[in-house]
């Protein structure tokens, strides 16, 4: 079961990224930090398609793969670095590396102003996302989301566009709010549950020998799903999303909205709901109102009245997380289910609408879209990834999102009909802000400002540094579209147990 | 007296045992010598050589720690050593070693004298290690005098500056009403405890352990309860506790920069390691009103530092409120130290990670200060990541360990904090706790805005210039963060000692 931490895939793809980051912080020179960074963007995508090749025949260990454990001083608290993959991380774990991949490529290809901190930064933050969904123990999985999120907020705060500053702030004072209140959740199911260890398995056998009483997890479950929902941007605690998305430098965005954010409903899923099956009952009511109201039919009608791209792009994650809550708020296997594949494909989606968004930004100087049209002209690449990102985030036939969303709508026809039928609605939103924008973009006359630029400085298309992270966002998207059994296998397998208890 | 009177007062005078106090007595009076004994051109080597000297000795002890073993009580009943006294006392030589080496940059810009500063900086260490190791109300006295009146010269050392002065005469005057409140509170427990008519009276009242023994035989005691109230008044004040914290910030802002890092670290430790001494054993049977009590300032410290430190704008008031409010997150974890082992191992590692942590930042301020120590701004840190990056790191790193953000050594003393106060079933004042840590971060990063986000204005232009890190220096504040970034990672033997 145990293996050298040295040769674990898992720990090779949290290691990489941080020794490389540790030795440009000691002061690698510029050339060698380049060249080292690609490899710190590699080695995770390249373990994270190790590990989910071998998933399905690595042996297991209460459904963890690859399971290890590194003792950093604290076992005394039951505390130790566990690493381990089960069906529902693995998704999640291969999403981080291959946005990791895409964001760091196009990091490395951008014109950043003190481009090695950047890389630096970048590279922490891809760190601590692998390491977030690899982490079977509960402190640690807690510790890897902090240690991705510090770099968000000077990333925001240095190399970010309008408002940089007080979107920085914005951003820190609420995701350490979200982030407080869910450690002080954890913190109760851990001493309340006396378990010895502080891991998701020793977590599950103790809670499923004893559970705890019904208020008890009701409270801790509130506590755990406003600390992740403000995490996760659930509506009214969303508000420092588009505009922290807004500032962002773009490679920033990509790994933050594609999936830092998933943080908190993979905690949801992964802790939450089978350790505390009858705290999440009560809640889910609300839960459900306000995905459906306020992510998906506010927060949608405010994405359509948004002028400006980066901006909208960063609303429409906000209200495509109504979805998730929705099926969170199921408290189903098939609901859960439907959330990770969703998680994945929006990741990707978000991912490559962020990357295009800034690629259009530097063609046309702006991200007004009254000012510009008429792009697909002399970009026809890009209009075309432009179009496909727009398709697989409005949930088309195809691409990954489409399995997500169709599977919510099943688990929440049975959960609740009525509030179904408003969600469907969301779709509707999407193909309305989504569609327009495209058009505004790629299509029609040119406005008079996005002539006066192109006059100036006349668009390329896609370069290379541009559009090999484009391509590979897009074929993962496609890729599960067509064939979900490569990672629905895996999430079925791990949410079979959870199933039982609820139903 | 006769003469078996004397042979056991011999047989328990083990002064061995007291080798790295003696060591430090002994440095201070060997510098003074060495100044009247150096030609002129040679004194300036002083305090590399006290820094030097207690750096071996730093090893000494390293190499002596004997790791977690019964206690040992020497000196008829005076002092009681500990493995947590070994720690600590390695704790008090680490802070005295960088207030040396920020002492070198702050009095470089000062006329003050040069060798003095270093030698009652040594006094202070020693006595604040038999401070911790006392076991006996006289022991802590006289030890918690000799700290105080080490300080009363410290804080108001660059004495041509009207603030520091101010702050020395501050200082002296709380410092006083401190030690009286104490001294008042000992005298009450001590003339109680001796009473012939109460069960389990004793005429060594004033020792811990038959003191403990009076307590517990005598829960409801009115004078013990009043005067067991004023020695945790006395130590409140130490330790900048609500609603004994009010001189925290005017002190802080004027003693010079090393000082203000003593005080806040090593000083606040001091008060923290009696203070859970006392709770833990002695007061034990006073918990129907140590544990409200203290409770109560917990949370109250808590608030009132975050949200006096919101509006703060020169730095040594905001690091002095915001100090106020880690003495909250401190005390919370001797409220529950009463009912959970996990608290105590929990404050010795947010003690360290502070110590890592403050020390980080009061050097980077010691860079930054003008000649006029008491007025620094945090408009002067405009433009400090880009014009110096060691310094900026150095500063991110400390301010995020004291915000308790992971992977830094801070988050993990809170961590401990909070599962020690869950555990103890203190609810309420987690959530106040955890409201102090969402208002914190708004000014820590102000601080931080201000190095990063803000563009400099060039040096002279109505801030200081700022002195050049020299290489001790880029060694020691390089090895503080470090050592928090590895501190919050990997916990190691230090973490298998506090939670065993």
């Amino acid at each position: 079961m145990m293996s050298p931490p040295c040769l674990n895939p898992l720990f090779v793809a949290i290691a990489a990224p941080l020794a490389v980051a540790l030795a440009i912080a000691l002061g690698l020179p510029k050339r060698w930090s380049v060249r080292l960074a690609y490899a710190g963007f590699t080695v995770p995508l390249l373990a994270a398609l190790h590990v989910w090749w071998h998933f399905a025949g690595a042996a297991k260990d209460h459904g963890y793969a690859f399971l290890t454990q590194y003792s950093t001083g604290l076992d005394g608290l039951g505390i130790a670095l566990e690493l381990g993959v089960n069906g529902i991380a693995m998704p999640l774990f291969v999403l981080a590396a291959l946005v990791g991949f895409a964001a760091g490529l196009y990091a490395i290809r951008s014109e950043a102003e003190r481009l090695k901190i950047y890389l630096m930064l970048l590279l922490v933050m891809l760190g601590g996302l692998m390491g977030v969904f690899a982490s079977v123990d509960v402190f640690f999985f807690y510790f890897f989301h902090e240690l991705a999120l510090i770099p968000t907020f000077i990333m925001v705060g240095v190399w970010g566009g309008r408002d940089r500053v007080y979107a920085a702030m914005n951003l820190t004072i609420y995701l350490t709010l979200g982030a407080m209140l869910s450690l002080l959740g954890l913190i109760a199911i851990y001493v309340k549950s006396g378990a010895r260890h502080f891991d998701m398995i020793a977590l599950r056998e103790a809670l499923a020998a004893q559970p705890l009483g019904a208020t008890v997890q009701t409270h801790i479950f509130g506590l755990l799903l406003f600390g992740f929902g403000i995490l996760v941007a659930l509506w009214p605690f969303h508000t420092w999303a588009p505009l922290g998305y807004g500032a962002a430098p773009s490679s920033t965005a990509m790994l933050h909205a594609g999936v830092l954010k998933k943080f908190g409903l993979y905690g949801l899923i992964q802790i939450a709901l089978p350790l505390l099956p009858a705290g999440a009952a009560p809640w889910s009511h609300l839960l459900a109102g306000l995905a459906v109201f306020g992510n998906l039919l506010v927060v949608g009608l405010i994405t359509i009245a948004q002028r400006d791209l980066k901006q909208m792009i960063g609303y429409s994650s906000v209200m495509h997380m109504g979805y998730a809550f929705l099926g969170i708020a199921c408290g189903t296997a098939l609901g859960s289910g439907g959330v990770v594949l969703l998680m994945v494909g929006h990741g990707l989606s978000v991912a490559l609408l962020f990357l295009l968004a800034t690629s259009v930004n530097h063609r046309t100087q702006s991200f007004a879209l009254d000012e510009m049209g008429g792009l697909a002209r002399s970009a026809p690449v890009l209009a075309a990834l432009f179009v496909a990102a727009t398709f697989a985030s409005i949930g088309l036939p195809g691409f990954a999102n489409f399995w997500g969303e169709l599977t919510i709508f099943v688990a929440s026809w049975r959960f609740s009909p009525g509030l179904t039928a408003v969600a469907v609605l969301g779709v509707v939103l999407s193909a309305v802000y989504g569609l327009r924008a495209a058009a505004r973009v790629f299509f029609g006359p040119p406005s008079e400002a996005f002539a006066r630029v192109a006059a100036k400085t006349p668009p390329t298309d896609l370069r290379w540094g541009e559009r090999l992270p484009a391509l590979v966002l897009l074929a993962a998207l496609l890729f599960i579209g067509f064939w979900p059994r490569s990672i629905t296998r895996a999430i079925d397998a791990a949410l079979a147990p959870s199933a039982q208890h609820s139903e | 007296m006769d003469l078996s009177a004397l042979q056991q007062i011999a047989a328990g005078n083990t002064w061995g045992a007291l080798w790295p106090e003696l060591a430090l007595g002994c440095l201070a009076l060997g510098l003074l010598l060495l100044e009247i004994v150096l030609p002129k051109g040679a004194q300036a080597r002083i305090p590399a050589i006290a820094i030097v000297a207690q750096l071996v000795l730093l090893g000494l002890l390293a190499a002596a720690f004997g790791g977690r073993g019964p206690d040992r009580v020497i000196f008829n009943g005076l002092l009681r050593q500990s493995s947590a006294g070994e720690v600590m006392r390695i704790f008090f030589l680490v802070a005295s070693i960088f207030a040396c080496l920020l002492a070198r940059v702050t009095l470089a810009r000062q006329a003050s004298p040069r060798v003095e500063f270093y030698v009652i900086v040594l006094v202070v260490a020693a006595a604040l290690m038999l401070l911790v190791q006392s076991n006996h109300f006289l022991m802590l006295f006289v030890a918690l005098e000799t700290v105080t009146v080490g300080f009363y010269i410290l804080v108001s050392y660059t004495r041509a500056s009207a603030l520091t002065l101010e702050a020395g005469l501050k200082y002296l005057i709380m410092g006083a009403l401190s030690s009286a409140l104490l001294l008042f509170g000992i005298a009450l427990l001590y003339g109680v405890a001796g009473n012939p008519y109460l069960p389990a009276h004793t005429a060594e009242s004033l020792r811990y352990e038959p003191l403990a023994r009076f307590l517990a035989a005598n829960p409801h005691n009115f004078l013990a309860s009043v005067g067991i109230a004023l020695v945790i008044s006395g130590l409140a004040f130490k330790i900048g506790a609500f609603p004994f914290q009010i001189w925290i910030p005017d002190v802080y802002q004027g003693a010079p920069t090393p000082v203000t890092a003593l005080l806040a670290v090593a000083s606040k430790a001091a008060g923290f390691v009696v203070l859970l001494g006392l709770v833990r054993f002695v007061f034990a049977p006073y918990a129907w009103l140590v544990v409200p009590a203290l409770g109560f300032m917990a949370g109250a410290t808590i608030i009132f530092g975050n949200l006096a430190a919101l509006t703060q704008h020169n730095v040594k008031r905001l690091i002095g409120l915001s100090g106020v409010s880690h003495a909250g997150f401190l005390l919370l974890g001797v409220v529950a130290a009463g009912r959970t082992p996990l608290a105590t191992g929990a404050i010795y590692f947010y003690l360290f990670a502070y110590l890592l942590a403050s020390f980080a930042v009061f050097g980077v301020m010691a860079h930054l200060a003008g000649a006029n120590d008491a007025d620094q701004e945090l408009a002067d840190y405009a433009g400090l990541a880009r014009e110096n990056p060691f310094l900026g790191a150095v500063l991110a790193v400390g301010l995020g360990s004291l915000a308790g953000i992971p992977p830094l050594a801070g988050f993990v003393g809170k961590f401990l904090i909070f599962v020690a106060a869950f555990q103890a079933g203190l609810h309420g004042l987690l959530a106040v706790a955890a409201a102090g840590v969402v208002v914190s971060i708004y000014y820590y990063f102000g601080w931080i805005r201000a190095a990063f986000f803000a563009s400099g204005d060039g040096p002279g232009e109505g801030r200081p210039a700022r002195t050049p890190v020299g290489w001790a220096m880029t060694v020691a504040l390089g090895g503080l963060a470090l050592a928090s970034v590895l501190l919050g990672f990997y916990q190691g033997p230090f973490g298998h000692w506090l939670v065993w």
